[in-house]
């Protein structure tokens, strides 16, 4: 039978490393996502996803399974991102002071989008097309915006998400409305075509 | 937010449940609540179609993948950390005791050691005296030594401008307290 997190989280607070390898193999993925599309940037995601997982792996000792490890692991993965997008905001303005060519956004890395054979052309939509949902979810508020990651592609319940951000579960759903329905006034192109078709 | 002025109260409150009905998580009393307002109202009917309708244009955002660097890189940076240490952990570091130790050695020296020293004269002097200065000298010494034993003499110049203690001379200057004037 499969070891829950938790089980594996106190298998490595024994000394158990290989339980550490089997929870980073099963999370970096999930884990570098999030933080890509919370700070845009897939090298700055790649840091702080290591950072969380050295965070987990210093705190073994004192781990106490008094919440889910997926909440605490998007805890600190949240807090993590969101003080470096309030770091390169501010980085960003003393940066634009000095220089009004060039956004930074452009010189992201493209997304990869999978390999289906598409043709260029339906390569190039789906690329536009998921640059136009990057950007949406990305203009949203910092904490709606982890709530919708969390939500939508973590898939993470509602209790957790709440505890992850630390306010109650109605205040999470207002929280999550808020944030679909501008994601849904920004995105009206994508969402339009679909209802229509 | 949306809906008929009629059923707009129904409409607001549908905003907290909209989404976990359409994500599926909503619990059944819930679940026909939504289902019973969405047959009555076509507004809200039309705005759970277009949230529909929005979480499968987000399903079109491409995952990535960790770099094949990610792992070595992790690896490197715990293998970087410092190793535990078991109950040695817990004591602190040996700079740090000795630098509690020195400082608790010095505040007992401090605390035992008398701020004031009477240097007792020697046989030739107190030999050549004559008993009535004798007799001074020990009551002054008396007095000093009760002054000396106060537990707080650190302003000690403040404490000598005083009237009663103005006639004693500063004790390391002096190698005998004079004897009061009385005695004299």
């Amino acid at each position: 039978m499969a070891r829950t997190d938790v089980q594996l989280m106190l298998d490595v607070k024994a000394g158990d490393e290989a339980s550490f390898e089997l929870l980073l193999r099963k999370y970096r993925t999930p884990l570098v996502n999030f933080l890509y599309r919370m700070v845009r940037d897939t090298a700055v995601a790649e840091d702080l996803a290591q950072e969380v997982f050295l965070r987990v792996y210093r705190a073994r000792d004192q781990y106490a399974p008094s919440a889910k490890f997926t909440t605490w692991m998007f805890r600190i993965a949240t807090n993590l991102a969101l003080n470096s997008v309030r770091d390169n905001r501010h980085r960003r303005m003393e940066i634009s002071m000095d220089q009004t060519v060039g956004t930074g956004e452009d010189e992201q890395r493209p997304l990869e989008v999978p390999d289906r054979a598409p043709s260029v052309e339906q390569e190039l939509v789906a690329r536009c097309r998921a640059e136009l949902i990057m950007k949406a979810i990305h203009g949203l508020p910092e904490k709606q915006r982890a709530a919708v990651l969390l939500h939508k592609y973590q898939e993470l319940d509602y209790d957790e998400i709440a505890g992850v951000l630390e306010c109650s579960e109605s205040a999470l759903k207002s929280l999550l409305f808020r944030a679909y329905e501008t994601l849904r006034v920004e995105l009206a192109p994508l969402v339009n075509n679909s209802v229509r078709a | 937010m949306f809906g008929s002025k009629n059923s707009g109260k129904q409409c607001a409150a549908l905003e907290s449940k909209l989404v976990e009905y359409l994500d599926g998580r909503a619990r059944p009393a819930e679940r026909h609540a939504v289902e019973e307002h969405l047959a009555a109202c076509a507004d809200c009917r039309s705005r759970a179609e277009e949230f529909r309708s929005l979480w499968s244009a987000l399903d079109e955002l491409p995952s990535i993948s960790p770099s094949p660097a990610f792992d070595a890189s992790l690896r490197s940076r715990i293998a970087a950390e410092p190793a535990r240490h078991g109950f040695w952990e817990w004591m602190p570091s040996p700079r740090l005791v000795f630098a509690m130790t020195a400082l608790v050695a010095v505040s007992v020296w401090l605390s035992s050691t008398p701020r004031f020293k009477t240097i007792a004269p020697s046989a030739s002097q107190s030999s050549q005296q004559s008993p009535a200065n004798q007799a001074a000298q020990i009551t002054a010494e008396s007095d000093f030594g009760m002054i000396r034993d106060l537990p707080e003499l650190e302003n000690f110049d403040v404490i000598s401008k005083f009237d009663a203690l103005s006639e004693l001379s500063v004790p390391a200057a002096t190698s005998t307290p004079e004897p009061r004037k009385e005695a004299r």
